[in-house]
């Protein structure tokens, strides 16, 4: 079994939210549940720190492209950050980096929330 | 170069996206063997999911009682996975290149599977066999001239 978890800490004006293990079709709800949950409590400005991310596929990559409107219709907007090569080429290869923005360090990103 | 070796080996899944990291366990442990480089094994592991996904999530749409069949078949420079299930079938002709951009203003996440596969393998094709369906995805390796 390939485990994946998922950390959530506030910082500053926005929510960093840190990826760990295997996101695929198995463990996709659980990060959905979490944007869910941070959307709900009115939290638009989010950070995902992909360090701890070793793998996805692309049900995980359909969770990022739910929420993304919703965040931004609301002022906020869904930052990737820290992303190890390989899970970065599977975004690359279907043009996630057009649409979102992807960061190689997490304060690069929370500092662009800080700045707004 | 290397001398190639020749594979056949099959496993039977349940369907549930439990199963998926077994899945990717079994491709990856043969894709090394045959002597593919890490990210080409990476690519080949992640293609097979997404065609294990389509199989768990809409062949048998969730059903956990029902099973599929990863094959792996390689020799030459040729890799070959076979991923056979006896649920319903699919007409991937059906769906469309995804547009990121548009897809998002949707809150649609469908399709991207089936895109990935086409990007990473060297050929992916779709048949009805008997009451079963097969999905072929054929990869190579690489310093070997394709047939």
């Amino acid at each position: 079994m390939n485990d994946f978890k998922v950390l959530t800490r506030d910082s500053g004006n926005a929510v960093v939210m840190e990826l760990h293990g295997f996101l695929d079709a198995h463990t996709a709800p659980d990060l959905e549940k979490t944007f869910s949950d941070l959307i709900g409590k009115g939290k638009y400005k989010i950070v995902v720190n992909f360090n701890g991310l070793s793998y996805i596929s692309s049900a995980g990559l359909g969770v990022f492209m739910a929420y993304i409107d919703e965040v931004r219709n609301n002022s906020g907007d869904i930052k990737l950050t820290n992303m190890q090569q390989k899970v970065f080429n599977v975004f690359d290869l279907l043009g996630f980096p057009y649409l979102y923005e992807i960061y190689k360090d997490q304060d690069e990103a929370l500092k662009k929330f800080s700045d707004k | 170069m290397k001398e190639a070796i020749k594979i056949e080996a099959s496993k039977t899944f349940r369907s549930t996206t439990t199963a998926l990291s077994g899945v990717r366990d079994f491709v990856n442990r043969h894709a090394v063997e045959f002597g593919f480089e890490d990210r080409e094994v990476s690519e080949i592991v992640l293609a097979v999911d997404e065609a294990c996904t389509n199989v768990i999530k809409h062949a048998y749409k969730g059903n956990p009682d029902a099973e599929f069949v990863v094959r792996i078949l390689a020799s030459g420079s040729e890799f070959q996975i076979i991923v056979r299930d006896w649920g319903n079938s699919f007409r991937p002709d059906d769906v469309p290149i995804p547009n990121i951009r548009d897809r998002s203003r949707k809150h649609r996440a469908g399709g991207l599977g089936i895109h990935l596969m086409r990007k990473l393998m060297d050929a992916v094709e779709y048949q009805g066999r008997d009451e079963a369906n097969e999905v072929r995805l054929t990869r190579y390796l690489r310093n070997e001239p394709k047939p």
